[in-house]
């Protein structure tokens, strides 16, 4: 029963990930500031990097959190389209209501509405795919994908539908972009995020006994409902906080839930939701610091890691079709 | 004491159990028998609350299954399941940890350290202990679930055909550590088992259930007759005394149908 107690098994490996998260950091903050606009870049700096580490938290809980709740870990709420679904609720609002009507509502009254519609639709969805009985891991993974396709389209469908005008206030969401975060739910986004915090930590353990599947955790006496259901509830507002700071990114969650379950293995979901969190803030910030501030590719992070996540993707697919 | 009042259970109009009424006293081993298909798995995930409840009610002493919040359960009554998929990368001692989590929900105590302890050793697993399971052999699996449930300690343990994979040895070695908790700690064990003999040399008492209904219940002497298994199972089948019990040899047909 070692493993109850993160220290000795895992303290060094958390200690190095923290020390990288926070170098990843410091450069966001030193590397390529222009000379004599320390203060300028430093105001600016903050809420972008506070910004990038509320994705990189929201991503690597809601990624954790489906794998430990559908009993694979192949999918991910990206995977399966469910940011495209958030932009589709997006587009949506603005078609139903216009594009200047949607600019003139306040931008945190309209985010929290579109949280809100965005738990209630995946907590639905999640529950009429994955409560069934134990469902075949490839069927499920060939429905995720379908499901990821046609939320993409559909969202992307509802773009064309409306008026030219109205197009442009939605364009800008529909694309990754880490050097255009979305500043003005920053305030928001933190309080939410900050919000999932008890739930995540409060029910590790109730999570750790979710991974043994339906019929162990009920033996166990897990509320399995009830977990689910906050589980469900939770991912569908993490993954709305993420896609409204930076837009979809499709395999970053599988990127950095697969490198954190390889660090640490056998380790359990609090500790390994530290470990995704510190990985992906390092993915996120560190290659942040690199690719914009170093190199000055503006919007190539993205594509770079959905390049590396879509390999990984790709190797498990292979490895799970080899078994 | 286990009462089965009236448990009637269909899947799509298929009628599986038909109004089984079945008292099992507190403590010693019952083993459950019948031919693939009768129900017996189908019974086990009713009383352990995997399936809910469409008729009849069950109940372990005071607790009715479907009105006992699931925590209390947990504490009382554990289960093994006939097919198990561990998708969850654990080493064998976090698995049967696990056991635990319904008395500590979460923080094991020292106590909870000792009886998995005690628990691995049962299933001859110490030395396996830190093992992930998707690098044991069949056998060794099936022991860490059985460890699991029995680190979980409750009163009623029903277990779905826990020899599954397991050689001679610890195969025998499992029905004794059964047998000794249910006369020193006064246990009770529902246990499915195919072979038939295990259950005439180790059970108290067993039941044979067929398309879905109880078709006896009695002692082992009573129930392993070559008139009752033909009964049961359609097949001739010789019986011999050895050793105070009764051996059915239903690997081979009798001489004469031959
Ligand atoms: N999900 C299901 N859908 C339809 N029929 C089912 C389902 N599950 C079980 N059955 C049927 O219910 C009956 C009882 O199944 P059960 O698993 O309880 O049998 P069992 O006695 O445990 O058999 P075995 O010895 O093979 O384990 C079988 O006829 C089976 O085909
Ligand atoms: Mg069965």
């Amino acid at each position: 029963m070692r493993s109850d107690s993160i220290a000795p098994r895992f303290g060094l490996r958390l200690g190095l990930l923290g020390g990288a998260a926070l170098i990843a950091v410091a450069l966001f903050f030193v590397l390529g500031v222009p000379a004599g606009a320390w203060a300028f870049a430093l105001k600016f700096r903050v809420g972008k990097v506070v910004a990038l580490i509320l994705v990189a938290f929201a991503i690597s809980a809601s990624t954790q959190l489906f794998h430990v709740t559908t009993r694979n870990q192949i999918l991910t709420p990206a995977i399966m389209g469910f940011d495209a679904l958030y932009l589709m609720i997006q587009t949506g609002l603005v078609y139903s209501i216009g594009g200047m009507a949607t600019l003139s509502i306040d931008p945190v009254a309209k985010f929290s509405a579109e949280v809100v519609a965005m738990m209630v639709f995946s907590t639905g969805l999640f529950l009429w795919l994955f409560t069934a009985k134990s469902r075949d891991l490839h069927l499920l993974v060939l429905v995720g994908i379908i499901f990821g396709a046609l939320f993409r389209s559909l969202s992307n469908f509802a773009a064309r539908m409306i008026d030219p005008n109205d197009f442009v206030v939605v364009q800008g969401e529909m694309f990754a972009r880490f050097n255009a975060v979305n500043l003005d739910l920053l305030w928001i986004s933190i309080l939410l995020c900050a919000g999932t915090v008890p739930i995540l930590w409060g029910m590790r353990h109730q999570f750790d006994v979710l991974s043994l599947g339906r019929e162990t955790a009920i033996n166990l006496g897990l509320r399995y409902k009830r977990v689910m259901l906050i589980s469900f509830a939770t991912i569908g507002l993490l993954v709305s906080v993420s896609t409204a700071l930076v837009g979809p990114i499709t395999f970053f969650g599988l990127l950095v839930t697969h490198l954190a379950y390889r660090f640490l293995p056998g380790a359990r979901f609090g500790v390994t939701l530290i470990a995704t969190t510190l990985v992906a803030i390092v993915t996120l910030v560190g290659g942040q610091a690199i690719f914009e501030h170093v190199l000055g590719f503006k919007g190539t992070l993205s594509v770079v890691i959905d390049m590396l996540g879509g390999l990984v993707f790709l190797t498990l697919l292979l490895k799970g079709a080899a078994k | 004491m286990i009462r089965i009042n009236g448990v009637s259970h269909q899947i799509a109009g298929m009628p599986i159990l038909s109004d089984v009424t079945l008292t099992l006293p507190k403590g010693g081993i019952t083993a459950l028998i019948g031919p693939n298909g009768a129900g017996k798995s189908t019974l086990l995930s009713l009383m352990a609350r995997l399936t809910r409840i469409q008729s009849g009610s069950i109940s372990f002493d005071d607790a009715n299954v479907a009105e006992t919040p699931t925590q209390e359960l947990a504490k009382r009554l554990s289960i093994l399941r006939q097919d198990n998929v561990l998708t969850a990368r654990l080493t064998v001692q976090d698995l049967v940890g696990f056991g635990r989590y319904p008395h500590h929900k979460g923080r094991p105590g020292p106590n909870d350290v000792k009886l998995v302890n005690d628990a691995l050793e049962a299933m001859a697993l110490t030395p396996l202990r830190t093992r992930f399971l998707d690098e044991l052999s069949g056998g060794q699996r099936q022991r860490a679930l059985v460890a699991m449930v029995l680190a979980q300690d409750t009163d009623y343990v029903l277990l779905d055909e826990p020899l599954n994979n397991l050689d001679m040895r610890h195969a025998r070695q499992m029905m004794i550590r059964l047998q000794t908790a249910a006369r020193t700690q006064g246990k009770s064990f529902v246990v499915v088992i195919h072979d038939i003999n295990f259950a005439a040399a180790y059970a108290d008492r067993i039941v044979a259930l067929k398309d879905g209904r109880v078709l006896a219940t009695g002692t082992p002497a009573e129930i392993v007759t070559p008139a009752m298994l033909k009964d049961i199972f359609d097949l001739d089948i010789v019986v011999q005394q050895i050793a105070g019990h009764p051996f059915a040899l239903h690997q081979i047909a009798p001489p004469s149908t031959q």
